[in-house]
């Protein structure tokens, strides 16, 4: 019983981090169709500079912002310079964020050597929630906590405001927005910058639970794209759901096959894929 | 489609006659083996290109046929009492099965979908790789294969092993042109350029690039089993995606969609990364950066984009260039 529902927070946890880092993506991915394949390196960089900002002195929260603000104005660069001058050409784009992605990771190797680095946690959350016999680190619980505040804060201004209103429609119709006076050209910066501060942020929180290594980029790459192919394009309800599906799959799966945790996540996209290839929330097709 | 023109004609002969006059030129087993990687990579590099350059479809896991197909060839034959031949045979079987079932998954997306889940499919081979170490070694990998003895040569010599490869390129190079040529292949490339035309037509798209995406996988497999014998060991990075990105860009800088590019585009990818990894660790940085080079800059890739810098130079005046990126089609909705 114990374990099931420790488990369970973990995958939560888990789950959590994933949509702080799919939720961008799929946003990005859904309004200006570029697969933005350096993502898990903006996560991975976005830790690396909050681990540098708490090595430097400053308090934790402050490194989360500075992760966030940093990886967003690296995005905001990139898109300027590079995404914008490839308009129109998918595939180029998606070929230059992999460039960008090695570059990144390299370098990253180069400045913050090969070791894991741990991040440390913030003192006011060490230590751990007890309920009865069961004991959860605090921590995790706000990691989850922020998610939720997330994914509800994403969700009004999705839904409830002009921006997101805007976001929509250039989602489900770019050419229509357009053609009604929706100023995408405006809203790609936008959607990217904050797209990049949540990979930026979203890997300052999950320093202290993944700790910090050369290939945390391509550890969670694949995973943001495995719930975007099982949530559906630029759905922030299916990112949601699919970071919940994949954290509990992969909490439960390392925990009772450790071996096979990676093969399990072959079955969600397979089932996905086979039966609903629009993802589960998606209106088209990937 | 692809024409032959008598100067391509004259390249080919002249550089399957370097290549068959290698170790003759050449008299340092370093060498030799340098010119093995760059057939193996060849092999590899040509089959993607089934897929990139004449069915528009870019995979960003080709890797995965080269890895599973090492890793089988090793486990089988060094670790589960297999020959040499009966496990070459049953890894190269078994690969082409797995592209049958990833063929099918990722054909359920077209263009940037497709990229997508053969990426996400890929990565989990790797972390499989990785991380079931009871059975695949983990990140120290699995070694213990040796190369086998067929008619009797001795195929430790880093010569014979060159030859032994070079046959499977040319039989790559005749059966790759071969399938191109053949009604499938035509309809491969009517489909990349006209998928909807081509369904009005009667064609099943679908089953053209299914089959396509196994035939890719096959060669796939050839190379890995190659790349088994010829390492006599494989570790994750096999199956990582920097090495499906390595292949990709040798497609892409050979050009796509010419049947002799890839060939030239593993050349250059094979000897910068021994040349640049003799001087500095830097390779991934410098792959990152010449892809980002090449599409801001070179988008027909290196070999027509040189081709096409000379020409501006000679005439100033550029011809219209054809992007060598296929474009990506956009689902009707």
């Amino acid at each position: 019983m114990n374990f099931w529902v420790i488990q369970g927070l973990n995958g939560l946890a888990f789950g959590s981090l994933l949509f702080i880092l799919a939720s961008g993506f799929s946003l990005i991915f859904g309004l200006m169709r570029i697969v933005n394949l350096s993502h898990g390196a903006y996560f991975m960089l976005g830790a690396y500079v909050g681990l540098s900002a708490i090595d430097a002195g400053v308090s934790f929260w402050v490194a989360i912002l500075i992760g966030g603000l940093a990886i967003s104005v690296l995005g905001a660069i990139i898109e300027r310079f590079i995404l914008r001058r490839l308009s129109g050409q998918p595939l180029a784009q998606v070929l230059v964020t992999l460039g960008i992605a090695f570059i990144i990771a390299d370098a990253c190797v180069w400045i913050w050597t090969g070791d894991p680095r741990p991040v440390p946690m913030p003192r006011e959350l060490a230590g751990a929630f007890r309920v009865q016999q069961l004991a959860f680190p605090i921590y995790r619980l706000f990691v989850i906590g922020v998610a939720f505040t997330l994914a509800a804060t994403l969700w009004f201004l999705l839904e409830r405001s002009r921006l997101g209103a805007m976001i929509r429609a250039g989602v489900d119709d770019l050419s229509m927005a357009r053609a009604m006076g929706i100023r995408t050209s405006l809203l790609f910066p936008v959607v990217f910058c904050l797209g990049s501060a949540l990979a930026g942020a979203g890997g300052v929180l999950a320093g202290p639970i993944l700790s910090v290594y050369p290939g945390l980029d391509t550890d969670m790459l694949p995973l943001a794209l495995v719930v975007v192919i099982l949530g559906g394009i630029g759905s922030l309800l299916g990112a949601f759901i699919g970071s919940l599906i994949i954290g509990f799959i992969y909490s439960y799966g390392q925990a009772l096959f450790p071996d096979l945790a990676y093969v399990i996540l072959f079955l969600p996209m397979v089932l996905v894929l086979t039966l609903r290839p629009t993802g589960l929330f998606g209106r088209q097709a990937i | 489609m692809i024409s032959t023109s008598r100067p391509q004609i004259v390249l080919g002969l002249v550089a399957i006659a370097a290549l068959l006059a290698m170790p003759w030129l050449v008299t340092s087993d370093y060498y030799v083996n340098i010119a093995t990687q760059i057939v193996i990579a060849a092999i590899l590099a040509m089959s993607l290109n089934v897929l990139v350059g004449f069915g528009g479809m870019v995979s960003l896991g080709h890797a995965s046929y080269l890895g599973v197909a090492a890793y089988l060839t090793v486990y089988l034959t060094a670790h589960a009492g297999f020959g040499p031949l009966a496990g070459a045979l049953a890894a190269i079987a078994a690969t082409t099965i797995l592209a049958m079932l990833f063929g099918y998954l990722a054909l359920r997306a077209s263009g940037l979908g497709f990229l997508m889940i053969t990426l996400a499919l890929g990565q989990i081979l790797w972390g499989i790789a990785y991380r079931w170490a009871s059975l695949t070694g983990g990140d120290n990998g699995l070694g213990g294969a040796v190369r086998p003895h067929p008619l009797g040569v001795d195929l430790m010599n880093p010569t014979a092993f060159f030859y032994f490869a070079l046959i499977f390129l040319a039989a790559a190079m005749w059966l790759i042109s071969r399938f191109i040529q053949s009604g499938l292949g035509q309809s491969l490339q009517g489909a990349r350029d006209q998928p909807r035309r081509m369904r009005a037509l009667g064609y099943n798209v679908w089953l053209i690039q299914w089959l396509s995406f196994v035939f890719a996988g096959f060669w796939g497999a050839i190379a890995g089993m190659l790349y088994a014998y010829y390492n006599q060991f494989v570790s994750p990075q096999t199956l990582h995606l920097t090495t499906s990105a390595e292949t990709l860009l040798m497609v892409i800088a050979g050009g796509t969609g010419t049947l002799f590019g890839p060939i030239v585009g593993a050349a250059l990818v094979v000897i910068l990364k021994n040349v640049v990894s003799a001087y500095i660790t830097r390779w991934l940085m410098l792959l990152g950066i010449i892809f980002v080079t090449i599409v801001m800059f070179m988008p027909e890739g290196l070999v027509p984009g040189t081709r096409r810098l000379r020409g501006i130079v000679r005439k100033r005046r550029g011809s219209p260039t054809t992007p060598a990126l296929p474009v990506t089609e956009e689902r009707p909705t």
